[in-house]
């Protein structure tokens, strides 16, 4: 892994000249129009939130525990309906955008049964033949690098090798929008730092529209172009960070950002 | 070729310094030999006892006698007759009996609605120990096959349906979750899956099945029947043969193992992805 992740490093140095905006894949923007959650008739979790997020932009959420981030992202990913208010992904109504949209869950959720290759074809549904599916898979492993590993079962792997798997299948279908739900939190400093990179480089080299949820704020800075703040279902600060990649960990500048946005997550406490 | 065996063969050497480097049978294996140590001593014991007069032969026949009897009962051919016969009564009971508690385990583990309609049900019919109604099941059926088929597949029916239900409730939710948001259909997360996140319990449920067939089966051929391992038990026993009446049950203790090696090694092909079934 180390190899390619290095060898990519060269590529993104070269595309990040023109902040983050590649021309090529396809990309979805998100709408929000007075966007309401309330589960059970409850306090609502998300109120009359108003949002756009432009196609191919990577926009990271990032709120206190239960201040609704994760709900929002269920709900642009049509897991939950919404109470009141509409979404609409390009301006359409988010019906049926089906491998459009792709989540990577908090933990791998891979199918313990299955060979890693079949894991990963999980995210072609029913496109093409058995063989073309495979065919895929062993492609977007080896994007993740792990290409030696595609005829093991999932158990033999390590916690960062389960999550790429995961997210090669999340990719496999070449997604217009990707929602990431603090994917990264199980893992270890260092292997969260080389997944920072890897989700990089392919959003990079795919272009699609990315929301990450998370609640490390360093996370969030070191990737997004953009930073909610959500708190009680609304949002408290929006931010662009048009910072060059890749991104250094340790620049005054971007360190002055985190500090800013835990200032503001600390206020509200 | 031996280049590239040396690695192979140096690893496993350093693994296993008790194993002598010459090219040795496995079965002659001196780790292999340990675990029959005991049982061999038992047998000779036995032997001895009963040869010498310690334990009188009328109550314990020794091994010799009991190898004996075996051989007779096999050039007779009346031990396979029954033999056959027994197997084909434990067959039959488990496939109606294990067929039916499956189909029952997964519609109620699938369906809420199926599960409100029988479930309850079958709990308080469970309470009921199968064994009780070999009277009223002799009055339904007489000694016929209907009464061993009725009783074996009564008995294996709850084990699996229990464990079926409980194996399709335990699938992790998460997983079917995931399932959905990549877009499976509900057959395709049937059989991918909530089946597969169920078969380590249908299994457990299996193995138990099989035990309760063994046992039903014998308890109902000694009590009726004119055929059998167990009717030959008890046959031999009207003229005092113990010789093939411990031939029967160690033909049964046989049987049953065979049985559960069969349900390891489909265990171990199923679930290979399972570390905990792995090489087990």
């Amino acid at each position: 892994m180390t190899a390619s992740s290095a060898l990519s490093f060269e590529t993104v140095t070269e595309t990040a000249r023109t902040p983050s905006r590649p021309a090529t894949g396809r990309a979805l923007s998100v709408t929000l129009r007075r966007l309401t959650k309330a589960f059970d008739g409850g306090e609502p979790v998300i109120r009359g939130l108003d949002l756009h997020m432009p196609a191919g932009q990577f926009v990271a959420i990032v709120g206190r525990s239960g201040c609704g981030k994760s709900t929002l992202l269920r709900l642009i990913l049509g897991l939950e309906e919404p109470s009141a208010g509409r979404i609409s992904l390009d301006g359409r109504e988010s019906r049926d955008t089906g491998a459009l949209r792709r989540i990577m869950f908090q933990e791998p959720r891979l199918l313990p049964w299955a060979r890693v290759v079949d894991n990963v074809a999980v995210g072609l549904g029913r496109e093409g033949s058995r063989a073309e599916r495979r065919e895929r898979a062993r492609e977007a492993l080896d994007e993740v690098g792990l290409t030696p590993k595609a005829d093991e079962w999932p158990a033999t792997l390590s916690g960062g090798q389960r999550q790429r798997v995961a997210l090669a299948r999340a990719l496999v279908s070449r997604p217009a929008l990707l929602a990431l739900d603090e994917p990264l939190g199980a893992l270890d400093a260092l292997t969260r730092i080389e997944m920072q990179a890897m989700i990089e480089r392919i959003r990079i080299e795919q272009g699609f529209t990315a929301i990450l949820v998370t609640h490390d704020v360093g996370e969030a800075v070191a990737l997004a172009d953009r930073i909610l703040v959500i708190e009680d279902g609304a949002v408290a600060l929006d931010v662009d960070v048009d910072a060059p990649r890749p991104r250094r960990r340790g620049d005054p500048d971007l360190a002055a950002l985190e500090g800013r946005i835990l200032d503001q997550l600390l206020a509200c406490a | 070729m031996a280049d590239s065996a040396l690695p192979a063969l140096a690893r496993s050497a350093a693994a296993r310094p008790a194993r002598p480097a010459a090219r040795m049978p496995r079965w002659l294996d001196p780790s292999r030999l340990i675990p029959w140590l005991v049982p061999a001593a038992i047998i000779l014991g036995w032997q001895v006892a009963g040869s010498t007069g310690l334990v009188s032969t009328r109550f314990m026949p020794a091994p010799l006698d009991v190898v004996r009897a075996g051989w007779s009962a096999a050039q007779t051919g009346e031990l396979w007759v029954n033999l056959w016969v027994s197997f084909l009564r434990a067959l039959a009971g488990f496939v109606v009996g294990g067929g039916i508690g499956l189909a029952f385990g997964l519609a109620n583990g699938l369906s809420k609605l199926s599960e409100k309609l029988t479930d309850t049900t079958l709990q308080m019919v469970r309470n009921v120990p199968h064994l009780s109604l070999i009277p009223l099941v002799i009055l339904w059926f007489g000694i016929d096959e209907g009464a061993k088929l009725f009783l074996v597949a009564l008995g294996v029916f709850f084990p699996i349906y229990a464990n079926t239900l409980h194996g399709i409730r335990s699938v992790d939710p998460q997983l079917i979750e995931m399932g959905r948001v990549y877009g499976m259909n509900r057959r395709e997360l049937f059989w991918r899956v909530v089946l597969p996140g169920a078969l380590p319990s249908i299994f457990v449920g299996l193995r138990y099945g099989l035990g309760i067939m063994w046992l039903t089966l014998i308890v109902a051929e000694t009590i009726s029947a004119n055929s059998g391992l167990g009717y030959m038990a008890m046959q031999a026993r009207e003229f005092m043969l113990v010789d093939v009446v411990v031939l029967a049950i160690l033909i049964y203790a046989l049987l049953g193992k065979v049985a559960d090696s069969l349900t390891r090694l489909l265990e171990r092909t199923c679930l290979a992805w399972n570390p905990a079934y792995r090489n087990g």
